[in-house]
């Protein structure tokens, strides 16, 4: 699994870094994404979804939240 | 007929949409599906967009919704949604725009001539045929005149490759209605600053929800905002910035005690939050005597002015009343001291020191 920390951004900054890394990757390949906008929890799922990618798991812990995806088709 | 050839016959043309996240942007993409033109969405981001995040950084703007206005309009239509990252390429239009800045330091024409430019090096990178924007005559003082709207077209080099299908049919025909892609009579011909034509027929369509105009979409119209950003780039002698400039500019009370020294205090526990994120580029300075605010230190930290710093940060703590405050101040390199000092009185703090 590859890492993308974007913590300290405000989105959209980490949908920005999100979809350039993305692109750099394979289909099926999965995305950490370390991040402390909140808004990045609403963002990052809603670009998943608009550009086939899938969502694996979001969740907050402490003031961190962590994001993974899987690379859909591209 | 090449077999290539006929597939183009049957492939549906291809348009790109700058999506801002408002209405008219919406709407406009949404005639162009209708039509049976394939569509994405792009989105620039300057660093000065309106975004409900930046707002939702306060305690008070935290039950606001926290959505990103593009993500959602695109997800609406159905489409795929590019966003770009036009920061660095953005400080040439800010500071030095061919046509000038609108009230503030808003320079709107040059603006949306730089985005569809973008729009039209996008197209000829990923072979669409043309751009459409959201954009309706007289809607916007600046960028958004029936004179000032073809300058756009001719000045990005889109030309007749830029359709606006909200007022196409005040405009002369472009590429894609001379070609047959696209049927002018399905075109629109809005004008002017009233909204209830898009109200409708965002109605018709079934949109709900969508986002409401609040004082435009770019920090650069807010006369506060602006008078920030002049600030800044008078400090420093000349109009540079990067994007931890203009977001800080965003939070915070601004205070210029004087040409060598900006204090950032916090406005609330969210602010406080946002503000321990730059503790390594600014020296800090936070009340342990007193519940109290971050402040964070731009410019001259000589021990005059720490002190001056923390007098002022005092006054918006709950130390505002007590005859010493205690501060841990923090300079870049996590080093920290303390100091104790006097709280300033609202009457000792001059009203032009507030930016």
């Amino acid at each position: 699994m590859q890492k993308l920390d974007v913590s300290n951004l405000l989105c959209p900054m980490p949908v920005i870094r999100t979809q350039d890394k993305v692109v750099t990757m394979a289909q099926g390949e999965q995305l950490e994404i370390v991040c402390t906008d909140p808004g990045a929890l609403h963002d990052i799922p809603a670009w998943c979804r608009i550009n086939g990618h899938r969502l694996v798991s979001a969740e907050e812990r402490d003031k961190q939240i962590l994001i993974t995806i899987e690379v859909g088709e591209q | 007929m090449t077999q290539h050839q006929a597939d183009q016959l049957h492939q549906p043309r291809k348009a790109v949409a700058l999506i801002s996240g408002g209405l008219d942007s919406l709407l406009a993409a949404k005639l162009m599906l209708e039509q049976g033109i394939h569509i994405e969405g792009i989105n620039f981001y300057t660093g000065f967009c309106v975004e409900g995040h930046t707002h939702a950084i306060r305690n008070q703007d935290k039950k606001k919704q926290k959505r990103n206005n593009a993500l959602w309009v695109a997800e609406q239509l159905g489409i795929k949604l590019h966003i770009v990252d036009v920061i660095d390429e953005y400080k040439d239009v800010l500071t030095n725009p061919k046509h000038g800045y609108g009230a503030n330091l808003n320079p709107c024409l040059d603006c949306k001539g730089f985005m569809v430019r973008k729009a039209h090096e996008w197209i000829i990178e990923h072979n669409f045929d043309f751009i459409i924007t959201g954009e309706v005559i007289g809607q916007r003082p600046m960028s958004q005149r029936k004179d000032t709207m073809p300058v756009i077209a001719r000045e990005s080099g889109a030309n007749d490759l830029l359709l606006r299908p909200l007022c196409a049919q005040l405009l002369p025909e472009t590429l894609p209605e001379r070609n047959g892609w696209v049927n002018r009579e399905k075109l629109l011909a809005f004008n002017g600053r009233n909204r209830k034509p898009q109200m409708a027929l965002a109605n018709e369509f079934g949109f709900q929800d969508y986002a409401q105009p609040a004082g435009g979409c770019c920090f650069l119209t807010d006369a506060s905002y602006a008078k920030k950003l002049g600030d800044l780039w008078q400090a420093r002698g000349n109009k540079n910035y990067d994007l931890d400039d203009i977001m800080l500019l965003k939070v915070g009370r601004h205070i210029r005690p004087n040409e060598n020294t900006k204090v950032i205090i916090a406005r609330d526990e969210g602010e406080t939050n946002f503000l321990s994120g730059y503790r390594k580029r600014f020296t800090s300075l936070q009340a342990s005597s007193h519940t109290g605010p971050l402040a964070l230190i731009d410019g001259d930290t000589s021990i005059a002015n720490l002190k001056l710093a923390a007098q002022l940060t005092a006054r918006y703590g709950k130390g505002r009343t007590a005859e010493q405050v205690t501060f841990e101040i923090h300079d870049t390199s996590g080093l920290q001291h303390e100091l104790t000092v006097s709280p300033l009185s609202e009457d000792n703090i001059p009203a032009d020191w507030f930016i």
